[in-house]
């Protein structure tokens, strides 16, 4: 075979790194943070508006900001920098060359394309149906026409990826099995391609609808199979965060993971019953049995919840084990004491790692139970848990991992080396309180996707209590520290990309080599040895005691309300 | 590392640590736990949605809480004066959703129960009955049947919490419970 791409090496990592997929990650990357800016905006927007003193926007406005914010950070934001995780997985981490560039570019411009078209319908105002378009509301088709571009776009892509592993396998670029985060990648592509045949199945006809091909689409049949496509796809974020965590804690600490088998059946686990999802989001609707519901909510038997409880212990388990082998071993907890709090990777990835879990994890648990969506469902607890995962969760192990990733791709320097600094601290604090405000304002009945909660125009009002009000003000201020946290990020990243220093190649922030040959091989460590990791088990077993209270408290809320049957 | 391949070719059978064994097993068995604690609710818990749901036309259901309304009004309330239905004990009571209104309200009796039955005329809209927080998703052509018992006297309003247009954030109702 001929092989006619060109490769560079890396000079901080000695990666082989083939050009086109090295400009394809960047052009990904990049328009990835472009679209970061646009959602933040509009979300801060809405911040601003919910926030009772304030109430910025119009009511017209708020509602086409709202759908605005949830398409270009849910959506594009993050698949845009998935994509370029899935190349940098598939040929910079394999060493080898991007199957078919000229399908990945397609691919790009595709998603470009739609995310632009979806973004035109919105902002002209006749295309406000939030980012969920529940029928009978109708948009204007090229607001379905724009997701289905874009959604075709990443099929391509996950399709580039899994051509990329056919060539690394076929030109023996890597020996053995592919790395644990390529084999995160995988599963992710693997869940990303049932996400997109799911949305196919239910935007393709409800873009005919629009047009006025269909006369007519059930409105629970649209949910259940426009969830598989919506629930889904916030799983290949976890799987390409996870993934991500891993790889950072390989990166900054020389990290293998505890186990290759735990780790990679925790893997398995997501693709066997991350699928079972869409119901999440159904349990209060009429038309479904009950056994559906807990069978489908429960992913079988929370056996996905049992694959991310396992990661919550071997990520930081693995970071665990590599600085006791480095000698901080005073106690439990040197170890972490001891951690780079100041590289904003670390910090960025630490409380990515814990927010996730305790904010994220936990409450999604609680509102998927059936009886207990009673309490919660369409309230603001709603967007409160999943600001704490795909904000806290995915968003800021991205942006941690962008600090390890643009400087090496781009071998340049960080601009703002001292911001940087505070950057993860910032976002995620000032993110991880505006998931905990709503979610404190959710457990208060205040309505998500709500404009006025004062009822001002309406005939009959409710008066909600000062705390609820007092905490869409905290919200407001909390989403105002995330936000210039979020901008310090994105000027930090372009200013570097734009006028950032050359840099030399800095060995302290280079991986570890490849272990080559026979004697790495042979000198290797197995799991069983030295690997044991108190810290991290205490920690787990604080994140057990929490989840376990917290349920039951959320039981005995429930309990509390008019008897119901 | 994890963005290298294993160390160990034959990675799947190196031993596995004690605590990642102990944290798996603790993982699956709170799985269960709270797996089974759904269908022990259906049994022992208070708080369960029936599944009793039917497919109906807006016009059918519009003309049975008509029919509701005429019979057992005993007042209006509000600027628009919608009428307030105090309907019989354990019967079954309706409330329409449409843009962008909760129509009529109700007035039921302390701990008395009621099939409460909803539908859409419109759009999806969304039950949330406040200060209790229960929330219900209300289509238009399907009828859920609930059957509620209000314990607290007192004042309930009806807030729409699934996005419905312009309107959205002007569509509460009432709900009031009395003393027997």
């Amino acid at each position: 075979m001929i092989n006619t791409s060109n490769y560079r090496t890396c000079p901080d990592t000695g990666f082989e790194i083939d050009l086109n997929a090295d400009k394809l990650i960047k052009w990904n990357a990049v328009s990835g943070v472009v679209f970061l800016l646009i959602g933040g905006l509009f979300g801060l927007g809405v911040a601003l508006t919910r926030w009772p003193a304030v109430h910025l926007l119009p009511a017209e406005w708020f509602y086409m900001a709202l759908t605005a914010h949830g398409f270009d950070v849910l959506l594009v934001w993050i698949i845009f920098f998935e994509v370029a995780v899935l190349y940098f997985a598939g040929a910079v981490l394999l060493g080898s060359r991007l199957a078919a560039p000229k399908v990945a570019w397609l691919a790009y411009w595709m998603m470009l394309g739609g995310a632009i078209v979806t973004n035109i319908a919105v902002l002209r105002g006749d295309s406000s149906v939030m980012f969920t378009s529940y029928v009978p509301m109708k948009a204007a088709p090229d607001f379905y026409l724009g997701i289905i571009v874009f959604a075709v776009g990443v099929l391509l892509a996950c399709f580039v990826f899994f051509g990329t592993l056919v060539i690394a396998k076929q030109d023996k670029t890597y020996s053995g099995s592919v790395p644990l985060v390529v084999f995160g990648a995988t599963v992710a592509a693997i869940i990303a391609v049932f996400t997109i045949a799911a949305g196919a199945i239910i935007l393709i006809p409800t873009l005919l609808w629009s047009v006025g091909y269909i006369g007519h689409i059930d409105t629970l049949m649209y949910k259940i199979v426009w969830w598989a496509m919506g629930h889904s796809s916030q799983q290949v974020n976890v799987v390409v965060h996870i993934s991500l965590w891993y790889a950072l804690a390989a990166i900054l600490f020389g990290a293998k993971p505890l186990s290759e088998k735990v780790s990679r059946t925790a893997f398995l686990l997501y693709i066997l019953f991350l699928q079972l999802a869409s119901v999440h989001h159904l349990l209060v609707e009429p038309g479904l049995s009950s056994e559906y519901k807990i069978f489908n909510t429960s992913y079988a038997l929370y056996l996905a919840v049992l694959g991310s409880m396992i990661h919550g212990l071997t990520v930081p388990g693995a970071v665990e084990a590599a600085q006791r082998k480095k000698g901080y071993n005073k106690g439990l907890f040197e170890w972490l004491r001891k951690a780079p709090w100041g590289n904003p990777a670390f910090a960025g990835f630490a409380l990515s790692v814990v927010m996730f879990g305790f904010l994220g994890g936990i409450t999604g648990v609680m509102m998927g139970a059936e009886q207990l969506n009673i309490i919660i469902h369409n309230t603001l607890y709603v967007p409160g848990h999943f600001h704490g995962t795909v904000v806290v969760g995915t968003t800021l192990a991205f942006m941690a991992f962008s600090y390890w990733f643009v400087p090496v791709l781009w071998q340049k320097e960080l601009v703002l080396p001292g911001l940087a600094k505070w950057q993860p601290y910032l976002f995620g604090i000032g993110m991880g309180l505006v998931s905990v405000f709503m979610m404190g304002a959710g457990t208060l009945g205040v309505p998500r996707r709500h404009w006025d909660i004062n009822f001002s125009d309406a005939a009959m009002a409710y008066e909600f209590p000062g705390a609820a009000h007092l905490m869409m003000g905290l919200n407001g201020m909390a989403a105002l520290v995330g936000g210039l946290g979020a901008a310090i990020f994105i000027l930090n990243m372009v200013g570097t990309i734009l006028w950032g220093k050359s840099k030399t190649p800095a060995v302290a922030t280079a991986a570890p080599a490849p272990p080559s040959g026979g004697a790495a091989v042979l000198a290797g460590h197995g799991s069983s040895e030295g690997m044991s990791v108190p810290g991290t088990f205490t920690l787990a077993l604080i994140f057990l005691v929490a989840f376990v209270l917290y349920y039951f408290v959320n039981w005995k809320y429930l309990a509390g309300v008019w008897p119901l049957s | 590392m994890s963005i290298y391949p294993p160390e160990k070719r034959i990675w799947w059978k190196e031993p596995i640590e004690r605590s990642e064994i102990l944290w798996i097993v603790i993982a699956l068995v709170w799985s269960l736990i709270m797996f089974v604690m759904m269908p022990y609710w259906h049994i022992a818990g208070e708080q369960n949605l029936s599944n009793e749901a039917y497919r109906i036309k807006p016009d059918v259901f519009a003309e049975r809480t008509e029919a509701m309304a005429e019979k057992f009004t005993v007042r209006e309330e509000g600027d628009t004066g919608t009428p307030v239905v105090h309907p019989p004990a354990g019967s079954d009571i309706y409330m329409l959703a449409r843009l962008w209104e909760w129509w009529p309200v109700l007035e039921l009796e302390k701990d008395q129960t009621y099939r409460l039955h909803l539908s859409s005329m419109d759009y999806q809209h969304g039950f949330s009955l406040l200060p209790e927080n229960i929330n219900l998703q209300v289509h238009p052509d399907y009828e859920m049947v609930v059957t509620i018992k209000p314990n607290r006297i007192g004042e309930y309003s009806v807030v729409c919490n699934e996005f419905c247009g312009i309107g959205h954030h002007t569509m509460v109702g009432k709900i009031h419970v009395v003393a027997k």
